[in-house]
């Protein structure tokens, strides 16, 4: 096992495991909100502006996501504690296959949809993004439907996700929570 | 034989000085025409065109000091590339299409620079607004048709399209670029 420093006791995530889920789960919650504001906005320059924002923070996590998922599949992740069902394992399999599924289809979703939309996406205004699409209005409304429907979805499975993090630390009093939140850990 | 000869040789003769009498353009042939600009969002490139226009036109290669060119462009017909800027673009910030239904551009020169590249200068009001532009233009002949590309650039600012916050060129540049492919028929 690596130092205490690295990676706490009784905790096989490591530093880099921590501070990667964290930050995408920051960065999803204030693309989401910021998704939802901008699309309410009355046409503006901000409007515009924001758009933008959401769309490199998109490209950002995107690329954040496929670090996790590389750093994940090449470590490995803790076992699940000791005499947990064998359904919650299954059901905690499934949530984060589904998650990491969402969280690289989403920004793909959005990329389409500008693309479809006719708005070329240039990241940070600098790098362009290849169109894959060609313009076609009636798609992109489609691909912004679909946008809009995989962020229900990965709304319901982060609500399930906290909701199990919290019945692990609070109802069976065990090391699930804390192991992503050192600052946690029960003495 | 002699007959003949000088028959022929009549014959070629009307014929070509009929041809080159018939080049004068004189009708622009407005559904084969086109009426493009670009311009940057937060540096991404726009692309939009006008639908409709119409123009008088009165040109030939041989002589083309003596040409004249004028064109009618609706600003209702605008499609800036995007659904949510179309909805807006017509309202008073913008092209404030009900007090301004038309842009107009009138020719008041036509400079040969050879190779069937001329440079046409004239008087382009949008919005109420005069500015002197010129732009090159070249021509070739497509069957008894002529067809004349170009594209210049003008600053919206300068026509007060964009408005109040949209003054602001860091989110819509000033500059747009105007691309044009007419398509002009002889009488």
């Amino acid at each position: 096992m690596a130092s205490s420093y690295l990676s706490p006791p009784g905790s096989p995530y490591s530093r880099t495991a921590v501070s990667l889920h964290w930050l995408v789960g920051l960065g999803l919650i204030g693309t989401f909100a910021l998704g939802f504001y901008m699309t309410g906005m009355p046409f503006s320059p901000a409007k515009l502006q924001y758009f933008s924002w959401h769309k490199w923070a998109g490209v950002t996590l995107w690329l954040l996501i496929v670090a996790r998922l590389s750093w994940r599949l090449a470590k490995g992740a803790p076992e699940a504690p000791a005499g947990m069902p064998g359904w919650q394992r299954a059901a905690s399999e499934w949530t984060h296959r589904l998650l990491y599924l969402l969280m690289l289809t989403i920004p793909v979703s959005g990329w389409l949809m500008s693309s479809a939309k006719g708005v070329p996406t240039i990241y940070f205004g600098l790098l362009p993004l290849p169109d894959l699409l060609a313009r076609d209005q009636e798609l992109g409304n489609n691909l912004a439907s679909l946008h809009l429907a995989l962020n229900y979805g990965m709304a319901g499975l982060v609500v399930l996700h906290v909701a199990a993090a919290l019945k692990h630390h609070f109802v069976d009093r065990d090391e699930v929570l804390a192991r992503m939140l050192p600052f946690l850990k029960r003495a | 034989m002699q007959l003949r000869t000088a028959l022929a040789s009549f014959a070629v003769t009307v014929a070509t000085t009929g041809v080159a009498h018939a080049v004068e353009y004189t009708r622009l042939v407005t559904d084969k025409s086109a009426l493009a600009f670009t311009y940057k969002q937060m540096n991404a490139p726009m692309e939009g065109n006008f639908k409709r226009f119409k123009g008088q036109i009165a040109f030939d290669p041989a002589q083309p000091a003596k040409g004249s060119a004028s064109f009618d462009i609706e600003v209702a017909s605008i499609d800036v590339g995007s659904p949510d800027g179309n909805g807006e673009v017509g309202g008073k910030q913008w092209f404030n299409a009900a007090a301004h239904p038309s842009a107009r551009f009138v020719s008041s020169s036509i400079k040969p620079l050879g190779n069937n590249r001329f440079e046409v200068a004239g008087k382009l009001t949008i919005k109420g607004k005069t500015q002197d532009v010129s732009t090159p233009v070249t021509y070739r002949a497509d069957g008894a048709n002529g067809v004349f590309e170009g594209a210049f650039a003008i600053k919206r600012n300068d026509f007060a399209i964009g408005e109040g916050p949209w003054v602001d060129t860091s989110i819509v540049a000033n500059e747009v670029q105007i691309k044009f492919r007419l398509i002009a028929a002889p009488k």
